[in-house]
């Protein structure tokens, strides 16, 4: 028996309308259709009235679960592609994140976000926005890249107090699986190294943590090579503690994220590092973003436009030699 | 409410309408005097950022805050002081607020007209418009859920928020579920200074009402008799569960779009128009006419409500502004997490 990263999203959800009953969601297709993904298969079947169809109105969307979360209610909203959650932006950043620090009445939504790119899918279905809502204050920003943290982290963001971006990797959805969920979870906001290594930290987040552990994979068995790969799990809050402690026992770091390079999760990693731990470093940290092109529909355009684990161990080779 | 007595349902229903003629104009006067002292205190240099006041609105304002009852939702505008008041909000939450004070409800955080108790059914505003009427439509959603019933919850918006796109999918969004929404549009005729010619094409704005599915009534907003009752019944109809409800009002704002605004752009052709009348001025006439109030009433109303202002305004001026020192720099309500992570 094995359970895949949807089947674990789908089995949080589950979970949280069984435990709470203030939990409800809301999203296009979400009903009995089940969700563009199948996130909520039979969900609406078995919790009747609590799972429910929306129209295609994103910001409307996020501006109900604000209501029905001043009104003690835990709403989970699920846009059908993360890429359609910028029209209901205005409403989740100046909002949603706002209404605690403005009024001490907390805003607890989750708002699903399939994300990330997929062969095929182009400049509309394959977005990563985590940067845009980290740079927010009052929002909480996951990026599970495991079956057992897109089970768990999901339970902890319907259970924190405040609004969380909840980013699932799509490419992850079927591909990755796990023998069972888990009974214990690390906290949010605590990254994992997910391969301990003593040459070179590469951080990383959502699917990318698997970009890089193959990339370590290939130089290990290139060369011996012995690379530590960081997961953040969730990049807001960042866990600087565990990249610098991380950084001070390889001396070299390399970030990479799926999203643009201007700004975003890389740069600020890097940022931190050399601000907090520059005397750690032996070479200039290294960054390796997406391209600076929307996201292309054709595979061949598409593979090479965000980091991969043979772009990962080139720039991982070239960080080591310098 | 009146005494009820025996002389038979008409005195009663007469007598109803008029002490609740009475307690709405009574309201609209401490509006204007609140807003007319918070104009004051700008022009003194005494309150940061702007000053926004509902000068000419008060009829229609008054009319949904008196309409509403414990338990319902409220999510005012700009405009909207005397509805504030007849919703139940004090006159030091709305000094307190302007003033920044750690006594408030915004602590110094959020300012001027950006209040409200979200507990209480009181929602604060964005300044983004038509983005609190699908949260007022999440809260409706939410009680109806809890098995709450006799609910409503009222939106205020402008003709200028009508053009937005969260007017449109908020509308919808209520008629799909049937929520017990009533939107109050206050057509005063300019957003900031945009005429409605540059605002919109349809004939009137409750037009746009059918397309969603939903009722639309129309009422002269210069006239506080019609405001109590078309607003009145508006209410009455979502409370029994006729679905969302939509009231336009047609008035002028008799003011700048805020205390920094000459409005020296506004049409002497409408000001000079019935829709330029102060309603506040229709409604001492009307009180007049009816014999139920005079000179000496009038003024007694007046100096009451000029206590009332001075009084809180005095109280909060005296209190101690916002320490940088003492503020909670953090955004968040998880505490675990932000003793973990300071810089979130």
């Amino acid at each position: 028996m094995s359970i895949t990263y949807l089947e674990a999203i789908r089995a949080a959800q589950e979970r949280a309308l069984e435990e709470d009953p203030r939990v409800f969601i809301y999203g296009q297709d979400v009903g009995s259709f089940g969700g563009a993904f199948k996130a909520t298969k039979n969900l609406a079947q078995r919790f009747p009235g609590r799972v429910i169809d929306a129209p295609i109105s994103e910001d409307a969307m996020v501006g109900m679960a604000i209501g029905a979360a001043i009104e003690g209610m835990r709403p989970i909203i699920e846009m059908q592609f993360a890429d359609f959650s910028m029209p209901g932006f205005n409403q989740v950043v100046n909002n949603a994140a706002t209404l605690f620090w403005r009024t001490q009445v907390p805003c607890p939504i989750t708002i699903r976000l399939p994300s990330g790119g997929t062969s095929g899918s182009g400049p509309f279905h394959s977005q990563c926005l985590e940067t845009l809502y980290a740079h927010f204050p009052g929002l909480i920003v996951m990026t599970p890249a495991t079956v057992e943290d897109a089970y768990s982290m999901l339970l902890e963001a319907v259970a924190l107090d405040d609004p969380v971006v909840f980013c699932e990797h799509k490419l992850l959805y079927y591909h990755l699986k796990a023998e069972c969920l888990p009974s214990e979870a690390m906290p949010v906001g605590k990254a994992r190294i997910a391969r301990p290594g003593r040459d070179m930290t590469i951080v990383a987040h959502s699917a990318m943590v698997h970009e890089a552990l193959a990339a370590a994979g290939e130089l290990a068995s290139d060369d011996g090579t012995e690379i530590e790969v960081v997961d953040l799990r969730s990049v807001k809050p960042l866990d600087t503690d565990t990249v610098m402690a991380s950084v001070a026992r390889t001396g070299r770091l390399l970030c990479v994220g799926e999203s643009w390079p201007w700004g975003g999760v890389t740069a600020e990693v890097i940022a931190r590092v050399a601000c907090e731990g520059f005397a750690l470093l032996d070479a200039p940290p290294q960054r390796l973003n997406a391209k600076d092109t929307p996201v292309p529909y054709h595979p061949n355009l598409w593979k090479v436009h965000r980091p991969t684990a043979g772009s990962i161990a080139e720039a991982a080779r070239k960080l080591l030699r310098s | 409410m009146v005494q009820r007595t025996s002389s038979g349902g008409a005195t009663v229903e007469l007598s109803t309408a008029r002490e609740e003629y009475i307690q709405a104009f009574r309201l609209m006067i401490l509006g204007r005097i609140l807003d007319e002292k918070f104009a004051t205190l700008y022009r003194a240099g005494k309150i940061h950022g702007g000053v926004f006041i509902g000068r000419g609105q008060e009829a229609l304002s008054v009319s949904i805050g008196i309409a509403l009852r414990e338990g319902d939702v409220f999510a005012p505008l700009i405009r909207d002081q005397a509805g504030r008041l007849a919703f139940g909000e004090t006159i030091l939450d709305a000094a307190r607020t302007y003033f920044g004070s750690v006594q408030g409800p915004m602590r110094g955080r959020d300012g001027n007209v950006h209040r409200g108790r979200p507990r209480e059914g009181y929602l604060p505003m964005i300044s983004h418009l038509g983005a609190m009427i699908s949260v007022v439509n999440g809260t409706l959603f939410a009680k109806r859920m809890k098995g709450l019933t006799g609910f409503v919850g009222a939106a205020c918006i402008g003709d200028g928020a009508t053009s937005t796109g969260s007017f449109h999918e908020a509308l919808n969004q209520a008629a799909i579920e049937k929520l017990p929404l009533v939107l109050i549009v206050a057509n005063n005729q300019y957003a900031y200074s945009t005429p409605t010619s540059r605002q919109f094409a349809c004939h009137t704005l409750a037009d746009k009402a059918p397309g969603y599915g939903i009722e639309a009534s129309q009422v002269d907003g210069t006239d506080l008799g019609s405001c109590l009752r078309v607003v009145g019944e508006a209410v009455k109809r979502a409370r029994k569960g006729s679905g969302p409800q939509m009231v336009v009002a047609t008035l002028l704002r008799l003011c700048g779009h805020g205390e920094h605004d000459d409005a020296h752009y506004v049409d002497p052709k409408l000001k000079a128009s019935p829709m330029g009348r102060d309603c506040l001025n229709v409604a001492e006439g009307y009180l007049r006419e009816k014999r139920w109030a005079d000179d000496v009433i009038l003024e007694s109303w007046r100096q009451e409500a000029v206590d009332q202002v001075e009084t809180a305004i005095a109280k909060v001026q005296r209190e101690p502004a916002p320490d940088p020192l003492k503020e909670n720099w953090c955004a968040l309500a998880a505490r675990h997490l932000t003793e973990v992570f300071p810089e979130v």
